[in-house]
């Protein structure tokens, strides 16, 4: 082994620990202002809380300890929408993209529809199933829908056309073609339908609790904070807000990367 | 000896040859495509006819049509839309130029790359529905509101796909640019950014879906006018028929927005890597 390779093998991680650090300034430098500025004003603004009254407002405040009750409800509204939406997507997905009559007949309408802004929704939705848990849980449903679905079809789409040639050679019966072929060559696509299904699902479940109110839930929490000019408890639930989108992404991540690995493909 | 003939193969070549099939519908698959909305309507007309369902829930078909027709003959749709259409090409310009500026810096220098990176990411992981309560109690009601969150939204993808755009260009392509003895103008011209244009064109279209939804969900939540607010607007005076026509009026904009871009793609495609 040469000087060079060595000097590069030790650069690698030099240069990594480099980056973290190099990283971390910015965010540390403006945490460190949000904890320390306001308490140096002399005349306290309303819209200036200081990072520490906002971490600790979920324990102190009696407003803020509302927001463990609003998550519990949140996050239960969201699986449940987002299961609902899933296996729909999943089956229309499977439907248009294992049968060409089923695909030039919905496709077009499905594509059409989805040009709709997903928000613009919402007021049909509560004209249709009123402001309280129906709505909320098929405007979730409706977000997880389209790309699940999408994405399912492309999956199918996708798969090399001498596989397909081969299984229609051998006169595969349809159940271990789907089994054997589609499922298996459409995993990665569908994986990531359900990935951007979970993330437009979260998104949609606190849009949709903020727009819809009534009841209990994280956007309603931050919609009712905002009317009382609670800054502290709007930053929190927006925190909170990216921090479960956040999680919510990576724990899908490292569930599933690993069969896709099996599978022999990145995701 | 053309120098974008050494340009990467087009990897998905395959793939769009197939979508291009699907797309050139032959006559019995447009009549296939139809026959689901004919469908709809029918069951639609004929629920509203029998009076099955509440007009506050299920307006007829007819009625629709004619708000939708009362609406632009009115001038209302217009006057919305042009609000709405203005607050986007606002939003837009800001959002995308800053990101062009932010990802130019970030893909061309590493340093940079560090410092700003992981700050940003933990930004962008706050959904632009997240900043609109925020910006309201800092702004209340007002337009500036608008503009940022319609900003915000295209800020991300721009700033992303510009630095990818510009840290993918293979290296090889500025090797060729040396033995070649290229001016630098003319590999930037000629290399630079035909092969980082797709990339950066393709976060365009993405920027300017995201800044159309947010303009919807901005006007929605925090707005007096414009085509998101007609619909909320008509949604409290039970007048689903405004609703609807709303959304047919949200989903042909999205439609024709992202056909003329896809088409513009394909062009500039084209004009980045002739094959």
């Amino acid at each position: 082994m040469t000087d060079l390779t060595i000097e590069v093998a030790e650069r690698a991680p030099r240069r990594a620990t480099a980056r973290i650090w190099r990283g971390a300034v910015l965010p540390v430098v403006l945490l460190a202002a949000w904890a320390i500025v306001p308490h140096l004003l002399s005349v306290r603004h309303p819209l200036i809380v200081p990072l520490d009254e906002v971490l600790a407002s979920p324990f102190i405040d009696e407003s803020g300890r509302e927001i463990w009750a609003s998550l519990a409800q949140t996050l239960l509204r969201f699986f449940g929408g987002f299961a609902l939406g899933a296996v729909a997507g999943l089956a229309l997905g499977v439907l248009v993209g294992a049968s060409g009559l089923a695909d030039r007949l919905v496709s077009p309408s499905f594509n059409a529809v989805r040009q709709i802004a997903l928000f613009a929704w919402i007021p049909l939705l509560t004209a249709w199933f009123g402001n309280g848990e129906g709505s909320k849980l098929a405007f979730i449903a409706l977000s997880a829908f389209f790309p699940v679905a999408l994405n399912t079809h492309d999956g199918l789409r996708t798969i090399g056309r001498g596989y397909v040639e081969v299984a229609a050679v051998l006169k595969l019966p349809l159940r271990r073609r789907i089994l054997k072929l589609l499922l298996p060559g459409a995993l990665p696509s569908i994986f990531i339908g359900l990935q951007i299904g979970l993330i437009t699902a979260w998104l949609g479940t606190v849009g949709g609790e903020y727009m819809i109110g009534v009841g209990r839930g994280l956007g309603i929490f931050i919609a009712e904070a905002r009317g009382q000019f609670r800054m502290d408890l709007v930053l929190l639930g927006v925190i909170l807000l990216a921090l479960i989108g956040f999680v919510v992404n990576a724990g899908f991540r490292r569930l599933f990367e690993p069969l896709l690995r099996w599978q022999g493909v990145k995701p | 000896m053309n120098v974008r003939l050494l340009a990467a193969p087009r990897a998905s070549l395959g793939v769009r040859a197939g979508y291009q099939q699907i797309l050139r519908l032959r006559p019995p698959a447009a009549l296939l495509s139809l026959a689901l909305p004919v469908l709809v309507l029918a069951v639609w007309q004929v629920v509203a006819s029998r009076a099955l369902l509440p007009v506050q829930i299920l307006p007829p078909p007819a009625l629709v049509l004619n708000t939708l027709v009362e609406l632009t003959t009115s001038g209302e749709i217009f006057t919305n839309l042009q609000i709405s259409l203005w607050r986007i090409a606002l939003g837009i310009a800001i959002g995308c130029s800053l990101g062009l500026g932010l990802g130019t810096i970030m893909g061309l220098s590493r340093t940079a790359d560090d410092y700003v990176s992981p700050l940003f990411r933990a930004l962008a992981q706050v959904p632009s529905l997240g900043w609109v309560p925020i910006l309201i109690l800092i702004f209340g009601l007002d337009e500036t509101v608008k503009y940022l969150i319609i900003a915000k939204a295209c800020f991300v993808p721009t700033t992303i796909t510009m630095a990818e755009g510009i840290r993918n260009i293979p290296r090889s392509y500025k090797e060729v640019a040396v033995v070649l003895g290229l001016s630098r103008r003319a590999a930037i011209r000629k290399l630079i950014v035909p092969a980082a244009l797709p990339t950066i064109f393709g976060g365009l279209r993405l920027a300017f879906s995201h800044a159309w939804i947010a303009l919807i969900v901005v006007e929605m939540l925090a707005a007096q006018e414009g085509v998101g607010y007609m619909m909320v607007w008509g949604r409290t005076l039970f007048q689903t028929d405004i609703v609807i026509a709303g959304m047919i009026v949200i989903g042909v904009i999205g439609l024709a927005m992202d056909a003329g871009l896809r088409r513009l793609e394909r062009r500039l495609r084209r004009w980045a890597v002739p094959s």
